[in-house]
């Protein structure tokens, strides 16, 4: 198949879902009515008004700031843990079952504790969205790391590169897709956990809006802001998934050119 | 037990025992944690007085329904996906894209559609988990390897027979890694959704209890569940490694 012709669907699906997915929303509005779903069309104009408003604004910006600083430390610290616990064997081997274990569990019990360390506010929030995202990179991360090919190693040595040469040359291009995998599903928990945090006892942020919206049956406001954050996640996805399969091809072609 | 499943029972021991010893020494202060026995003996107490027995029966009810829903109803859809090609082209973009949305974000709308009660719960933790026993079924089928099916043609084997002969079997290891997530989804989908906005539960009794400043009954609980929820996890995990090892891989 032509490159040019794999492109065009790459374009061509994502589109259908789309508008597949507006119709059937359209389809459960007039099942269910307006009080429980509100049509499309009116919908995204109101989020449009939304976003117009001062008032809105603030509450956006807290969601985005808790968000970008539990991804710094999940990506940051996960890749760090990730990289030492991936290059010492037993270290590795005494933590995974753990944080197996951990990832596993529905962390949300944790949150009070989490808001009794860190007062309510902006550094719970982090503090928790970091805690869902950190796992999986970290798990990412320590099996690209133990998975590198020896033989490139030995190479490496052949060769007499300094250590930063081999972290640079070697280690690097070896583990980046795995790790990058481990970022993408990172990126996504990470989301889920700073929602997770605003929807109980918080006072800013986008969680709080959807809570309000609740006790004022506003469905409207509800469908406008849960539609925002999941064209946000989902196109953020589609765009770390297209880096994802790149490197991951270039990968393959490497390995198996060998 | 291996080396490194002795050092991690020192490790975790070890972890507990410091906890322990900074509640009791005064350096974490009791409106943060308190200390692992404190706990331990709160959980007895709870678990011995009060009506803990009624939330966790429409926890774990809850849970189970959801549970079945995801797995048997993704198998059928994963299985459906992947015989009609159509299908799966139209659903793949969609299913690829799933697990990127935070499905908490529509608990709202769930609880404004089906009001309060445990049916919003069963639908959130039935829609968080099904996806990956779908995707899970999916990859399964996808991997049978073409000589097995080779195989059944030549013993001239009925669409049935391959299917229950061949075709499940050698999709097993992937469709029970499914089934491990669908059931930790489930747990996770309903005890989050009790925990946000409900009025019976374990996870709704959670965070009551945060409400309330009453750290005691609070970690009682959430040890509770996580004892709950580990040692469900670990069950199936054993079970998945048992029928593994009775395949021979």
């Amino acid at each position: 198949m032509s490159r040019g012709l794999l492109s065009l669907r790459a374009w061509r699906d994502p589109i259908l879902v789309a508008i597949s997915l507006v119709a059937l929303w359209q389809v459960l509005h007039e099942i269910a009515g307006d009080s429980a779903v509100t049509a499309p069309a009116p919908t995204l104009s109101h989020l449009w008004e939304m976003i117009g408003q001062t008032r809105f604004l603030p509450h956006l910006r807290e969601t985005g700031l808790a968000f970008l600083q539990a991804l710094a430390i999940a990506f940051g610290g996960g890749v760090l843990l990730g990289v030492v616990l991936g290059g010492h064997k037993l270290t590795g081997e005494v933590a995974e079952p753990i944080l197996v274990a951990l990832y596993s569990i529905p962390k949300i019990t944790l949150y009070p504790v989490i808001l009794l360390l860190f007062g309510l506010g902006m550094p719970a929030k982090v503090a928790f969205g970091a805690l869902h995202g950190i796992i999986p990179v970290v798990l990412f991360t320590m099996n690209a790391v133990r998975n590198v090919n020896r033989t490139y190693l030995r190479a490496g040595r052949a060769m007499r590169l300094s250590p930063a040469q081999t972290g640079w040359h070697i280690l690097v291009p070896a583990t980046l897709p795995e790790i990058f995998s481990g970022l993408r599903i990172g990126f996504s928990l990470t989301l889920l956990g700073t929602m997770l945090g605003e929807l109980f006892a918080s006072q800013r942020g986008l969680g709080f809006l959807l809570m309000t919206a609740i006790d004022l049956h506003d469905v409207k406001t509800i469908l406008a802001i849960a539609v925002l954050i999941s064209a946000f996640a989902v196109a953020t996805n589609a765009a770390l998934l297209a880096i994802d399969r790149h490197l991951h091809r270039g990968a393959a072609a490497d390995s198996s050119g060998k | 037990m291996s080396k490194a499943g002795w050092i991690r029972t020192v490790v975790l021991v070890a972890a507990v025992g410091a906890l322990e010893i900074a509640c009791r020494t005064g350096a974490i202060p009791a409106t943060m944690v308190v200390a692992p026995s404190v706990m331990v003996l709160a959980l007895v107490h709870t678990l011995q007085s009060d009506e803990i027995g009624m939330h966790l029966r429409h926890t774990l009810s809850a849970v189970a329904i959801a549970m079945s829903l995801s797995i048997v109803g993704g198998f059928i859809i994963g299985f459906i996906l992947n015989w009609v090609p159509f299908l799966r082209r139209a659903f793949s973009p969609f299913l690829a894209a799933y697990y990127a949305i935070p499905h908490f974000a529509f608990y709202p709308l769930l609880i404004v559609i089906f009001g309060l009660g445990p049916l919003p719960l069963i639908v959130l933790a039935t829609l968080f988990a099904m996806v990956a026993m779908i995707l899970a079924t999916m990859a399964g089928l996808d991997r049978v390897p073409r000589v097995l099916l080779k195989t059944a043609r030549i013993h001239r084997l009925s669409l049935l027979q391959e299917i229950w002969r061949v075709r499940l079997p050698a999709a097993a290891p992937h469709i029970l890694s499914g089934l491990k997530l669908a059931v930790a989804y489930s747990f996770i989908g309903v005890i989050a959704g009790e925990f946000i906005l409900s009025t019976s539960g374990i996870g709704h009794e959670i965070a009551f209890a945060y409400d309330n400043f009453d750290n005691k009954r609070m970690y009682a609980l959430i040890l509770f569940v996580l004892a709950i929820v580990t040692t469900f996890n670990m069950a199936v995990f054993a079970w998945e490694r048992r029928m593994l090892r009775r395949r021979g891989a």
